[in-house]
């Protein structure tokens, strides 16, 4: 470590822990072991702080801040898993699962969506909200994935990955509000865009929203895993 | 340009206007506009010509009570005319000199007794598109006087000392955030000028920026000066098409006088600004989202820290104003900072500029004192609800303020004091509503308003709103039910401590302040199956039962 990285010393979750200068509560968290749900966060991928499920307390503020964005100072005291936050985190789960048509049973994910294991972990047992029941397309004329809008949770980690490390940023967000959709160049077919097929944006995706055509009717888990390890190797060049 | 040539142009504009023996001030601003205020002026002209008479008749920005337009002043008389039309031409020009005509005249002297003007003293009274009529009413001034006279510092001194807060709804102090902005390093910083008035309900930074545009300029030209910028922008949706064009015929005009460009006024500060369009998107308001989008990007907000003070605009320091905090800059330079802080109450200085609408006598702008009565801006200077009715509440802050009830009219409009009935001063919008409004539909109508405005980013705000608005609707429609009720209230607080940006922090506010202070309407809506304004169509798919059958 070199002399000028500077050592904050903070508490999360009344354990004491160090971290360096410009970290973010999520980074000193996971460092520490300590658990933050997170959805659109993803390791390698830029933060934007969108779904809300790390907002945090810190002491002395009022306001909640999500871990992913928020930086560490000297003396910080955070705590990540407070009844009000439990609260919260509960309410947006059960906002995406009423917002579109998540039906595990018959999604290529059930057994290894990150969405299904986070309402898991959370002990979110039922949704007390109506259910939009909204009708979505799904777009299979790409020949090796296809998107199902019905599962996806506009968390933009695919929209993310192809801009950042891709570098083809095929995919973006159209429309705005419950409206908003991800979409292919400018709302063209998947398969008729300008996509490397690379497949990142599949490997990357929380839910079934994104998937291998190859693998519909048995086990699709997702390696997005990758990320870190390619970053590295880039940065390393 | 030097403060003598700005004194020469100011002479060279009185002695102008003492060339005429009567000014004839037609009102140009929408309302007015629409109401036929061209024809009026050209009828006018027409009939000076015919009669002989020495008028100027002079184009100007908004009076203010915007119900009685068309509206047209007669100075040196100050004698006010409302509701004229092209054919009242002719009597208006031969009365100059006489009598008035006392058809036309209004008395509006309650209406304008409790005001104070700072931010519209030249609305009504100068030619927006003449910047020598600014310059003539003390334009410029301050800007050259602080280019010459003060330094950056004392700049941001002086606008700490006024105690100005933020009048684009956050009322964060305006000398504050200079002051972060002036000490934070590099070699590029931004001024921006947020004109992307939104609120359904307010017009007051349309008013200012097409009735006073230089006002604007030279707020952010003094902005740039102290926080040592030198370059702006001027965000303004593009729904307001006359303010873009004063805006550009005033940047013009301001650059072919010198005010504007490289080395102003003879010292190294060198200072432009450009114009960027909204393109219709109400989120574009909050200014992270207002950057990303002048930054050509989809308008989304980000989380802050890091606040635009520190990285804004193409990741340099950018201050971020609203329209009506940089019209109030030039009178704090030129009559200093004590003048504005002895306006106003204790912890909200200066005046303020409400939109008056709904259901109100006189409808239009008004500008008051900070601290003054709620009731007396309705029912002196507003002049109360007509057609007999009786006021119910006041809508304030537009999609993220609350609802007053008449209960509370002897409130003093503050930051504070607003915050504190469930609502906030906004960016001044204030919707009176009588007993004709059904509550649960008002709370509808603004989450409607939230959930289609709402970018989709974060999951509160993009799914919460949305939710809200189903329920509301179920209980407008007379099919909600108690449990629903409860599950609504907890949905606005994970929405209100949850959401990313403004938008969605505020949303809850207008179903939460009904809520506190209308709860009978849900109920009735609920239980009894009855909307007591009868503004919601409910069926009856069960009919009320009258209590005295249950007992």
């Amino acid at each position: 470590m070199s002399d000028n990285v500077e050592v904050k010393t903070l508490i999360i979750d009344e354990q004491e822990v160090s971290a360096r200068r410009g970290q973010t509560i999520l980074q000193v968290a996971r460092e520490n072991d300590i658990n933050i749900p997170t959805l659109c966060h993803l390791e390698g991928l830029s933060n934007i702080g969108a779904c809300r499920l790390c907002l945090v307390e810190i002491k002395g503020s009022n306001k909640l801040l999500p871990a992913c964005v928020a930086t560490v100072y000297e003396g910080m005291e955070v705590t990540t898993n407070s009844e009000r936050l439990q609260q919260h985190r509960k309410t947006i789960l059960e906002l995406l699962f009423a917002e579109r048509n998540h039906i595990c049973a018959v999604c290529v994910s059930n057994g290894h969506c990150e969405l299904q294991t986070m309402a898991q972990d959370q002990g979110l047992t039922h949704v007390r909200l109506p259910y939009r029941n909204p009708q979505l397309n799904v777009d299979a004329s790409h020949e090796r994935f296809t998107v199902d809008h019905n599962r996806c949770i506009l968390c933009t980690r695919c929209v993310r990955a192809c801009a950042e490390i891709e570098g083809a940023h095929i995919w973006d967000v159209m429309g705005r509000g419950i409206n908003s959709m991800i979409i292919t160049d400018l709302h063209q077919d998947w398969g008729s865009s300008a996509c490397t097929r690379c497949g990142k944006c599949v490997q990357v995706c929380p839910t079934g929203a994104l998937f291998d055509k190859s693998k519909i009717g048995s086990d699709h888990p997702k390696y997005p895993d990758f990320l870190p390890y390619l970053n590295l190797m880039r940065e390393a060049q | 340009m030097t403060i003598e040539e700005l004194e020469q142009i100011a002479q060279s504009v009185s002695q102008e206007n003492a060339k005429f023996d009567f000014e004839v001030n037609v009102c140009m601003d929408l309302a007015c506009a629409s109401q036929g205020a061209e024809k009026l002026r050209d009828a006018l002209v027409k009939s000076a010509e015919a009669q002989g008479k020495n008028v100027l008749i002079r184009r100007t920005g908004c009076m203010g009570p915007c119900s009685s337009g068309p509206l047209v002043r007669v100075d040196p008389d100050d004698v006010l005319y409302k509701r004229v039309k092209s054919d009242n031409a002719e009597a208006i020009v031969s009365s100059l000199g006489g009598e008035p005509v006392p058809e036309l005249q209004c008395d509006l002297s309650d209406h304008f007794d409790k005001q104070v003007r700072v931010v519209l003293e030249n609305a009504g009274h100068i030619d927006p598109e003449k910047i020598d009529d600014y310059i003539a009413h003390d334009g410029y001034k301050a800007l050259l006087t602080a280019l010459t006279e003060m330094t950056p510092n004392g700049v941001v001194h002086r606008i700490t000392e006024s105690g100005l807060r933020g009048r684009g709804g956050g009322g964060y102090p305006t000398g504050l955030k200079w002051g972060t902005v002036a000490k934070a390093g590099g070699d590029m910083k931004y001024v921006v000028c947020n004109g992307d008035e939104g609120d359904p309900g307010a017009f007051m930074d349309r008013s200012v920026m097409e009735g006073d545009p230089h006002r604007v300029i030279e707020g952010m030209a003094l902005a740039a000066y102290a926080v040592g910028a030198s370059k702006g922008f001027i965000y303004v949706r593009a729904e307001y098409p006359v303010a873009v064009a004063r805006l550009t015929t005033g940047i013009r005009e301001a650059r072919r006088r010198g005010l504007l460009g490289t080395g102003i006024c003879g010292t190294t500060f060198s200072f432009d600004i450009e114009i960027r369009l909204g393109a219709g998107a109400f989120v574009c308001g909050e200014e992270t989202a207002l950057l990303a989008s002048i930054e050509g990007k989809r308008g989304t907000p980000k989380p802050r820290p890091p606040y635009p003070a520190v990285s804004g605009l193409f990741g340099k320091p950018t201050l971020i104003n609203n329209v009506e905090t940089y019209a109030n800059i030039a009178p704090i330079v030129r009559n200093g900072g004590k003048w504005f802080a002895n306006m106003g109450s204790d912890r909200s200085k200066g005046t303020k500029v409400f939109a008056l609408t709904g259901k109100i006598t006189h409808t239009g702008l008004v500008e008051v004192p900070m601290g003054i009565k709620l009731r007396e801006i309705i029912e002196v200077i507003g002049g109360g609800v007509p057609d007999g009715h009786t006021l119910k509440a006041v809508q304030t802050g537009g999609p993220s303020g609350g609802c007053i009830p008449a209960e509370m009219l002897d409130l003093g409009v503050s930051y504070d004091a607003l915050m504190k009935v469930g609502s906030i001063m906004g960016s001044g919008g204030m919707i009176v509503m009588d007993d004709t409004s059904c509550m649960v539909n008002v709370a509808r109508f603004f989450i409607e308003f939230c959930m289609t405005e709402s970018c989709g980013k974060c999951i509160p705000c993009r799914a919460g709103t949305a939710q809200m608005h189903t329920l509301l609707t179920r209980i407008c429609e007379g099919r909600g039910t108690m449990e629903e009720l409860d599950l609504l209230v907890d949905l606005c607080g994970t929405i209100k401590e949850t959401s990313l940006c403004g938008l969605g922090q505020t949303a809850p506010n207008p179903v939460l302040s009904t809520l506190k202070y209308f709860k009978n309407e849900y109920i009735e809506h609920i239980v009894n199956k009855r909307c007591p304004a009868g503004v919601c169509n409910i069926e009856a798919a069960v009919p009320a039962v009258p209590t005295e059958v249950l007992a």
